[in-house]
């Protein structure tokens, strides 16, 4: 029943998907340019920083005190040790309204917990109502990016898919009509609906008010047309003020999009009240799902993300794959190290970490400054503790002992070259200048796309010893 | 000024000629060069993989060696002084000796360029391009010096000197190529895909050949030129400044 990881990564490059990525890399590039142009970027991330860290080392009492506010303002608090739980508590709530159809605003949490599978086996149809959301549910996809969840279809893939279920065809150039359509089929169900489901950005502790962020007007529709309104957020979501939450919500469009603010923000205190529009019940599920147990560690501040989406776009690794092939509900660096902290990931979870060159494009790009390439480092060696690969481990071990005694190295570099005699050489089909196109264990990796460099008959150190002495 | 040569392990073993060329250089700006002969590596191929104890036993070693030699120590391989820099104090983080002797060593180090801008003070140093002249040339500035030490502009403007060769814009030019290290032999795939990326936009730039200060990423990109049967040729940035450079 996880919606974590769905299955193992698939570490090779999607060129299709690539084609569509790079197109919305370059425009989320040119956000990133206006963004710097628009504030100083290092004050606002270092502010940005401080309130989610001060947040993060305060969870447990800011949880509190937020719940304890939603209630005041007479809103439900709900806490979900676990997806199931928090899954079991939202499907109480569609039962008890009466529910057969829930429309739902995107959120990641609920596709953590997998709260779409869970609903249907209740026999409760979940209808996504953002634009990107709807497309991949229709296609019985997954989203591949934490903000945008189609951006690895084409304009034309999504025509095609609206031609099939409207049964006539579209333009794809035509945004308007595609976007008309979808309108079209979901404005019935807001109206139908008897509950709606978000996530939540940010959620204020002084006050008990859930910010909300969407750029299409859906989340508004579904937090305020239907009779009950639910909120599930992972418990990390929380700051301490508006002031915070102010900031926040800037930081999170001007690093997604490079808009100084989101083109909707709902903030919700509370259910109506009086005679006022709007839902009369509120619902708040706090999710946990392994996040406190981050506190504390070295990955702590992977709790800081905003979910902005940057560290993706940013990513070299990403751009190749797709979120799909990462087989993970999270994707790109930020999801791999976050997912093998979810319930449930195992160890498919901790191969994520290896998606990465280290480049520290993420980190450069993170709005709130995640030192992501060091998280990765520290998950690969935590995966080796639990399950050493011998053969690696075994290359690693004898390398080290080998390669701190300057004897050794100069053995292993003088035996190489032994070894690359004229046998070798044939036998690698080498070039007389240096290079091949094979290699034996474990360098055939690397020949497999590339051609060797051979290593060089006389290395530096035996030429300096050679002519310089000492 | 005396310098202490760090070569590094893959210039040591697979390009020499850039080892000889960097001392030359080194020695024409009016260094005294001093090459420690029993460094050998800087452990980041462990580091990197999640193998921290054998990267500290290697680690361990290099600060052995370079704390017992004094002046600034300077690599023509931007990414294993970031490894020095920054890694480093992680590594030893529960080591209060290492750690401290860790840090004095850190400080101490530089990449080449970064070293001849900043520490020498020298915005050009000549050169000339060591293939047919006119040539149109790409800077690939490595990962670890772009983003790590934040030193990305240091080559460039060595480049901007020498003769023979024009530097051109390449589109996205701070996407890494791919080489990543370990992860180049564990995931060829992908790495491969993304030096066609960065190949690809030094073609549609016009460039004859790639330049930067990290032999990965020199090796990955000429590999894979090779494998691909195309004509670009790739260059560390002493063979422009130093192409004659011997010991």
């Amino acid at each position: 029943m996880s919606g974590r990881v769905i299955e193992p990564p698939d570490p090779r490059p999607d060129p299709a998907v690539r084609a569509n990525l790079h197109r919305a890399a370059a425009s989320w590039e040119a956000g990133r340019a206006r963004a710097h142009e628009l504030v100083d970027w290092e004050t606002w991330r270092d502010r940005a920083q401080a309130i989610r860290a001060d947040a993060v080392a305060n969870l447990p009492e800011l949880v509190d005190r937020l719940e304890q506010r939603v209630i005041e303002v007479g809103g439900h608090v709900h806490r979900a040790a676990t997806a199931a739980q928090a899954n079991a508590v939202v499907t109480e709530i569609c039962a008890a309204a009466g529910a057969s159809m829930v429309v739902k605003g995107k959120s990641m949490t609920t596709e953590e917990t997998g709260l779409g599978e869970a609903l249907a086996a209740a026999e409760i149809t979940a209808i996504e109502t953002d634009l990107g959301e709807y497309v991949v549910q229709q296609l019985g996809q997954r989203p591949s990016h934490i903000l945008a969840p189609a951006v690895h279809l084409s304009a034309a893939q999504i025509a095609e898919l609206f031609g099939r279920l409207a049964g006539h065809s579209f333009d794809p150039d035509d945004t308007r009509a595609l976007v008309a359509y979808a309108r079209g089929a979901l404005r019935e169900r807001f109206l139908e609906a008897q509950v709606g489901i978000t996530g939540v950005n940010f959620a204020v502790a002084e006050s008990g008010t859930l910010a909300i962020v969407e750029s299409e007007g859906n989340v508004r529709l579904c937090s305020s047309l239907p009779r009950v309104h639910i909120a599930v957020m992972g418990i990390e979501k929380v700051v301490r003020d508006w002031a915070g939450a102010a900031h926040l919500v800037g930081m999170v469009s001007l690093a997604a999009h490079g808009k100084p603010a989101p083109a909707s923000t709902s903030f919700v205190t509370g259910p109506a009240r009086g005679g006022d529009d709007g839902p009369g019940e509120l619902h708040l599920v706090l999710l946990d799902d392994g996040r406190s147990a981050l506190r504390g560690t070295e990955l702590e501040s992977a709790l800081h993300c905003i979910r902005c989406g940057a560290c993706l776009y940013a990513c070299p690794v990403y751009r190749q794959m797709g979120g799909h092939r990462y087989g993970s509900v999270y994707t790109g660096p930020i999801g791999a190290v976050i997912t093998p902290a979810l319930e449930g990931s195992g160890a498919e979870g901790s191969k994520l970490a290896e998606l990465s060159s280290l480049c520290g494009a993420c980190v450069e790009a993170c709005p709130v400054k995640i030192p992501l390439d060091d998280q990765l480092v520290a998950l690969r060696a935590a995966a080796r503790e639990r399950d050493p690969r011998r053969a690696e481990a075994a290359v690693f071990g004898a390398w080290s002992r080998l390669w701190s005694r300057p004897g050794g190295y100069r053995a292993s570099a003088a035996t190489s070259g032994r070894a690359l005699g004229p046998l070798w050489r044939r036998a690698l089909r080498a070039e007389p200048h240096g290079w091949a196109p094979r290699a034996p264990f474990p360098f055939a990796g690397w020949t497999a796309e590339r051609d060797v460099r051979l290593p060089a008959a006389r290395p530096f150190h035996r030429r300096w010893r050679e002519r310089r002495g000492g | 000024m005396r310098v202490q040569l760090f070569v590094t392990c893959l210039v040591d073993l697979l390009y020499p000629e850039v080892g000889e060329r960097t001392v030359a250089l080194l020695e024409r700006l009016g260094c005294e060069v001093s090459f420690p002969a029993a460094q050998t590596c800087c452990g980041q191929p462990a580091a990197n993989s999640g193998y921290p104890d054998d990267a500290r036993r290697v680690a361990g070693h290099f600060i052995d060696v370079f704390a017992a030699t004094e002046g600034p120590i300077v690599a023509p391989f931007g990414s294993c002084i970031h490894m020095v820099r920054h890694h480093y104090p992680r590594l030893f983080a529960d080591d209060h000796e290492r750690l401290r002797l860790a840090r004095a060593v850190g400080e101490r180090t530089h990449e080449l360029a970064g070293f001849i801008v900043s520490e020498l003070g020298h915005d050009e140093v000549g050169g000339r391009y060591p293939g047919p002249a006119g040539a149109t040339i790409a800077y690939h500035a490595e990962c670890h010096l772009l983003r790590g030490l934040g030193g990305g502009e240091h080559p460039q403007r060595l480049l901007a000197g020498v003769a023979g060769c024009e530097l051109v814009e390449v589109e996205r030019a701070e996407l890494c190529c791919g080489f990543g290290g370990t992860f180049s032999l564990k995931l060829p795939a992908l790495s491969a895909a993304m030096a066609d990326e960065k190949l690809d936009s030094a073609l549609r730039a016009g460039a004859d050949a790639i330049v930067s200060t990290d032999v990965g990423c020199l090796m990955h990109l000429e590999g894979r030129a090779r494998r691909r049967g195309l004509g670009l040729r790739v260059h560390h940035l002493v063979d422009l400044l130093e192409p004659s450079g011997a010991l």
